[in-house]
């Protein structure tokens, strides 16, 4: 895998995929994780303890706030992994310690929802 | 990305917790952004202010932080969830009146100059042409790129903190130069500025770090903050640029891209307030709706949010008691975007001509949004 670390660290856990840019601040409930955005392919779906995969952030940047809620009220994901790391996703990883990595398209497009994932980032 | 050797020693916590964390951040957006090395950056505007989008974690963070941290360089703030001025008159609950002053209180401490505005730009003298700023806000990032021609990637609420205490931000993207690759045809006729924010909307979904816009002969004010509001929502866009480039990939933005985004935020034909300024009204604005208001009045509530700085000249010159015999409640220090000043319990649906506003009154405030430009609301809305 031809990874790019943005944010160090390990998890293991379940995808959750969508193919939507997600905006941190007006999509996720940052006390729950679930996903409030009815236009958003995860609407009703929560966040918390997955290995989220999506394109990049969008929108606000308070989104990093979000973010570090998320983590602080322990339902954020183990991991993100995008296709491009937007300022707002990056910089709230860093902050709250959650793993981030970049994949190429085609690896991007092989991951499936619901699938096991193991990220090594060191 | 390189570091210097100072750099270094503060990144690893030589220099004291703070700048560590204030390093972990640039040097992981440093790494999302391919960025060669950090450039000194002169003004910082930060957004993650209002109780609303922090919450506790971010009161905390931000209370923790404030115990040893200084800010480096000018720094400004964006709007907080309400006006102190009017406080009482509001049902707001004690625990948020609380939390937010203390968010405030922390920002004070570390040397943050209490501007709470979205349009720092019409506010503040700018610096000279090429000069580069961290700006967190979405909208006011792509009027400075834009308009102003300053310099700024479309930073995180974290990476502008992270400038904002050390003079820095990586140097990629947007600070270095840009050329966008796609270009947005405008194909709507005497656009209006709800036009021109669905427009930014529209180009925000589909561009990358900057885009193109062709078909725009002249852009006022209140259009041109709509546009860039729009923009800033939908998508990572920091930059547009007027005019196009013919081997560019183009995009029509005609009447059916246009109804799709409004059917996507415009959810009732009807609200039961109306909300103005977002991003906040300038002078320029104010002075043009006291104007339009003359001898009329409006029919129902009508919030309207603006900076300190403008509230203060629209008082000098009677504007404000003008927009006041209107009906209007002028609001300062605040802006419409997650404002619990507008709670669901108390408002089911909005009347606004802001596309962002609509997008977080939406999402965010649940309540149902009656998107319209403001000469629409004027004429449905007066007596």
């Amino acid at each position: 895998m031809t990874q790019k670390t943005i944010v160090k660290g390990r998890a293991s856990g379940t995808v959750m995929k969508s193919t939507q840019p997600i905006n941190f601040l007006g999509a996720v409930d940052k006390k729950t994780g679930m996903i409030q955005d009815q236009n958003h392919d995860l609407y009703k779906k929560s966040i918390k303890n997955s290995i989220l995969v999506f394109p990049h952030g969008v929108g606000s940047s308070v989104g990093a706030y979000t973010i570090y809620s998320l983590k602080s009220n322990n339902s954020a994901p183990l991991a993100m992994v995008c296709l491009k790391a937007d300022l707002t996703v990056a910089s709230g990883c860093a902050l709250s310690n959650i793993p981030l990595i970049v994949l190429s398209q085609d690896e991007f497009d092989q991951i499936t929802n619901g699938s096991k994932m193991t990220i090594y980032a060191d | 990305m390189e570091l210097t050797e100072e750099e270094e020693q503060a990144l690893k916590g030589e220099k004291g917790e703070t700048l560590q964390l204030a390093y972990r951040i640039l040097v992981a957006i440093g790494e999302a952004t391919d960025a060669k090395r950090l450039v000194p950056v002169s003004w910082a505007h930060l957004s993650g202010v209002n109780y609303n989008t922090i919450g506790d974690a971010g009161e905390e963070f931000l209370s923790k932080l404030s115990q040893s941290a200084k800010v480096k360089i000018k720094t400004t703030l964006n709007p907080m969830g309400f006006d102190s001025d009017s406080i009482s008159k509001y049902s707001l609950d004690e625990n948020f009146i609380k939390k937010q002053h203390n968010i405030k209180q922390s920002y004070e401490k570390m040397g943050v100059i209490p501007s709470f505005s979205c349009i720092p730009y019409e506010i503040f003298d700018l610096p000279e042409k090429g000069t580069q700023v961290s700006f967190a806000e979405s909208n006011a990032a792509i009027y400075v790129n834009s308009i102003s021609n300053l310099r700024t990637n479309k930073e995180s609420a974290f990476s502008a903190l992270a400038s904002a205490l050390t003079g820095k931000s990586p140097y990629s993207d947007l600070r270095i130069n840009d050329e966008p690759d796609l270009t947005i045809r405008m194909k709507i006729e005497k656009p209006s500025e709800l036009t021109m924010g669905l427009l930014g909307y529209f180009a925000g979904k589909v561009a990358g770090n900057s885009v193109r816009i062709a078909g725009i002969s002249q852009l006022d004010k209140r259009s041109c903050k709509s546009l860039c509001a729009g923009l800033g929502t939908s998508g990572t866009c920091g930059k547009f640029l007027l005019n196009e480039k013919k081997d560019s990939e183009q995009i029509d933005f005609d009447k059916l891209e246009m109804k799709k985004i409004f059917d996507e935020l415009n959810t009732t034909e009807k609200g039961n307030i109306i909300a103005l300024g977002s991003p906040q009204l300038g002078f320029e604005e104010i002075s043009e709706l006291a104007l339009s208001l003359k001898g009329k009045s409006f029919r129902k509530r009508c919030l309207i949010f603006c900076p300190r700085l403008v509230k203060e000249q629209a008082r000098k010159v009677g504007y404000l008691s003008e927009l006041e015999r209107a009906g209007c409640e002028v609001l300062s220090d605040c802006c419409t975007c997650l404002s619990p000043l507008i709670d669901k319990n108390e408002v089911d649906s909005v009347t606004t001509n802001s596309v962002k506003g609509a997008y977080y009154l939406k999402n965010s405030n649940h309540v149902q949004v009656n998107l319209k430009p403001l000469s629409q609301i004027i004429y449905d809305e007066t007596k």
